[in-house]
């Protein structure tokens, strides 16, 4: 079974092997509204974990998504620029940001599991 | 988290019912969209019909034999010449032609009716009662509700509780009944469609929202979806694409100054108005393309074909009608042709754009 973890920025990131996968949580999305177009970053830059990775752009405002992990970018989903609305309507699957290889495993620690973060959107209510 | 400072409309309660997001606006705890999304209730609008809830807006009556005369020392619009039952767009200026606000006047026979936007109505009152005193009466209209229906559909809709709105043209009003409800009708909105504003006194807004709103055509639509359809309209919103320090002709409103006003003047700011539509002003307010799909948001820097900062976005999104970004923008007045290439910064990147004419939807008033 594959591992999921959450921040509290609303980033997921499943973990695959010594990569893994990110993007944004079904909340944020549903914060965001409809999802009109995102940037991503470029193949090989090295991210910094809480640091600015992409920008996601509403009809409304842009906001960033952040590094959930420090790692180097190694595949982004192209998809997206062509419907960013996947972002929307299936935001842990298929409207996915990018993959990293993982560059510090142990910052895999700070993040939450599902209960936790489950409880934490609870907490915003 | 609910900020018990904001002001609440009569339709707050209708607003959480329906699932809205609600957001602060203009001192008010307004619904920015409901369930359904901007993207959804903006194309709704322009398919079908979308109620706006705009009760956060000031209302006031301006009454007294010289009311339009008076109104006059004050804006540019020609309101002795306004027809009993017709509306104008115009705005209060200020000794350098800027911009204080915009807003409607409609002459309802005995008085005027005035919309003034949320955000400026309480300077507005502050500053019609300074320079009207005695010269005409004011009465802001704090227990009456405003609703917009707009959209191809909002004059059957209306039409089924008050037949009379068919024949209404574009920027007319009139007191009517819609069911048993006496309202005060226009024929006018700031969507770019046809569709209506109705002031409604508060206690009965619910009921005629609800009352609207089980038509099968009309969809609740909240202010997210309201600034991108009158951003697609090219209209301006004040304290962004209008404000003090842009002038009528900058902003390219002077066809709100009627020909009468501009010989005479007599309104803040005439003098300077009059020069620059002789001569030019230093900047116009323009239509702006962004090619490719980013957005390019308020505040954006505009960069010439030389690479100097030419100017700024004072409103930019996505335009869900038009499937792209679209933006409105001040630049020199020496690159404000139709079709100049310009680049505009965004985050640290230079995006190619173009002068376009505005609006980028065509208007579909009901001119009767």
């Amino acid at each position: 079974m594959s591992t999921v973890k959450y921040t509290k920025d609303h980033e997921w990131v499943r973990v695959e092997g010594d990569t893994v996968v990110v993007g944004i949580t079904d909340y944020a999305q549903t914060q965001l509204g409809d999802v009109v177009y995102v940037e991503l970053p470029e193949i090989g830059r090295r991210v910094q974990k809480g640091k600015e990775a992409a920008v996601v752009e509403s009809v409304k405002a842009a906001s960033e998504v952040f590094a959930p992990i420090s790692g180097e970018v190694i595949a982004v989903n192209a998809e997206l620029s062509g419907e960013p609305g996947r972002i929307n309507s299936d935001p842990m699957g298929q409207g996915w940001f990018m993959k990293l290889r993982i560059a510090n495993p142990r910052e895999m620690d700070d993040l939450m599991d599902e209960a936790a973060y489950n409880g934490f959107v609870e907490g915003l209510h | 988290m609910a900020d018990s400072a904001l002001r609440r409309t009569p339709l707050h309660d209708l607003h959480k019912s329906l699932g809205a997001k609600m957001v602060p606006f203009a001192g008010y705890d307004m619904p920015v969209q409901y369930a359904a999304g901007i993207m959804a209730e903006h194309l709704h609008t322009r398919a079908k019909a979308g109620l706006f809830d705009v009760s956060h807006m000031g209302q006031a009556r301006l009454g007294g034999a010289g009311a339009a005369p008076a109104l006059e020392m004050l804006v540019p619009g020609d309101i002795v010449g306004l027809a009993p039952g017709r509306m104008r767009y115009t705005l209060f200026t200020n000794d350098s032609g800027g911009i204080l606000d915009d807003l409607m006047v409609t002459n309802a026979g005995d008085h005027l009716m005035l919309i003034v936007n949320a955000s400026r109505k309480h300077d507005d009152t502050v500053h019609m009662r300074r320079h009207l005193a005695g010269r005409a009466t004011l009465t802001p209209l704090e227990d009456r509700a405003l609703l917009a229906l707009q959209g191809p559909a909002a004059a059957a809709v209306l039409a089924r509780f008050a037949p009379g709105v068919h024949g209404m043209a574009f920027m007319s009003g009139a007191a009517t009944a819609i069911g048993e409800l006496p309202c005060f009708v226009t024929r006018s909105g700031y969507t770019g469609e046809d569709g209506f504003e109705i002031s409604v006194p508060a206690i009965s807004a619910d009921r005629l929202a609800r009352r609207l709103l089980a038509e099968p055509e009309v969809m609740p639509v909240g202010l997210g979806a309201r600034d991108s359809l009158r951003l697609e309209a090219g209209l301006c919103l004040h304290g962004h694409d209008i404000d003090e320090t842009t002038s009528v002709v900058e902003a390219d409103l002077a066809w709100a100054i009627q020909k009468r006003r501009r010989a005479e003047g007599g309104f803040p700011g005439a003098a300077v108005i009059a020069r620059q539509l002789k001569d030019g002003a230093p900047r116009k307010r323009v239509g702006i393309k962004p090619e490719g799909r980013a957005p390019a948001r308020e505040g954006t820097e505009i960069f010439g074909a030389a690479g100097a900062v030419i100017g700024r976005i004072t409103s930019g999104g996505f335009g869900p009608s038009t499937d792209g970004p679209v933006a409105m923008g001040y630049v020199a007045a020496a690159h404000s042709a139709l079709g100049t290439p310009l680049q505009l910064m965004v985050r640290g990147t230079p995006r190619p754009a173009r002068i376009v004419p505005l609006p980028f939807v065509p208007h579909r008033y009901h001119r009767g």
